[in-house]
């Protein structure tokens, strides 16, 4: 039986509090772009997603809580930039599903470089659909 | 490192529902196409470092469907089937895709091969019913990699006890 479960929301978090769940909200992702760029006030992404203040307020905490922006307070302004570190999970999660793609096409280099030995004159060939002998 | 210059595959998120995979090939794009869609071809392939291929069945026409089979290295069973909605031999492939162990999750993938100076883009977009399938989608090769480590643990675990 495959042990193959799938269960990836289940199995990660039990907490709705990880950069995962941070980013599953397209408002946050918005703020997330924004912040990359350099630091910017609540004001500043107010005015440059056109959110509402409090909207914008809370999406920062959850942003904050996992780490995936930091404050600083600069006189009487609080500026918040991307801490890239805490996307790495995500960048890891998507890495190993990269790397599967990549091992099928470096083998499908080997396959090409075969077929292209053995068909070394062809270069157009629009109805070459189905079986050939091999 | 006696391999390629062509590079990892790309992947990218586009929405919160689809995957999309992209890979440049030194061929035209006919050996691609047929390298992607020959059975015999995939079983080559398509397991990467992860397993064998034990079955790959292709009826490639509108309405044809698609199995392939692999065997883990972890020695559980992968199976992922689908119908073909369009054949552009050489050119755009559109498919349902189904997990196996999730049936109710199917995807729709859209395959095109743009060839230019005898160099070939493959570009695969997977599109989910919802965020969740597309997640589960992504975690697949984790999965493997897990079952993996845990196999090993176990076997470490036992030559300590």
């Amino acid at each position: 039986m495959p042990i193959w479960t799938y269960d990836f929301t289940m199995a990660r978090a039990a907490t709705t509090t990880d950069a995962f769940n941070a980013v599953a909200e397209p408002r946050r992702r918005q703020i997330l772009d924004a912040v990359a760029a350099g630091e910017l006030s609540v004001s500043d992404l107010v005015a440059l997603l056109g959110l509402p203040q409090p909207l914008v307020s809370k999406h920062l905490r959850v942003l904050r809580e996992v780490g995936l922006v930091t404050a600083r307070d600069d006189g009487r302004l609080r500026l918040y930039r991307l801490n890239g570190f805490a996307l790495k999970p995500i960048y890891d999660w998507v890495k190993d599903f990269e790397d599967l793609w990549s091992e099928r096409f470096a083998r499908m280099d080997i396959v090409l470089a075969e077929l292209k030995q053995a068909t070394p004159e062809i270069t157009e060939d629009g109805d070459d659909s189905d079986g050939d002998d091999e | 490192m006696e391999m390629t210059s062509n590079g990892p595959a790309v992947v990218t998120l586009p929405t919160d529902t689809e995957i999309l995979i992209t890979r440049e090939f030194d061929a035209p794009r006919f050996l691609v196409y047929r390298a992607w869609t020959t059975p015999e071809l995939i079983k080559r392939w398509w397991a990467g470092d992860r397993g064998v291929v034990t079955s790959a069945e292709v009826d490639l026409r509108p309405g044809g469907s698609w199995r392939y089979v692999m065997t883990a290295n972890g020695g559980f069973e992968v199976a992922f089937h689908g119908v073909y909605r369009e054949v552009v031999p050489g050119e755009r492939l559109v498919s349902t895709e189904v997990f196996e162990g999730m049936p109710d999750a199917q995807a729709v993938s859209t395959t095109t091969f743009t060839e230019q100076d005898g160099r070939t883009t493959l570009s695969v977009l997977v599109l989910h019913q919802n965020k969740e399938n597309r997640d589960a989608h992504i975690n697949s090769g984790m999965e493997a990699g897990m079952q993996e480590s845990m196999n090993h643990l176990e076997e470490v675990a036992r030559s300590l006890s």
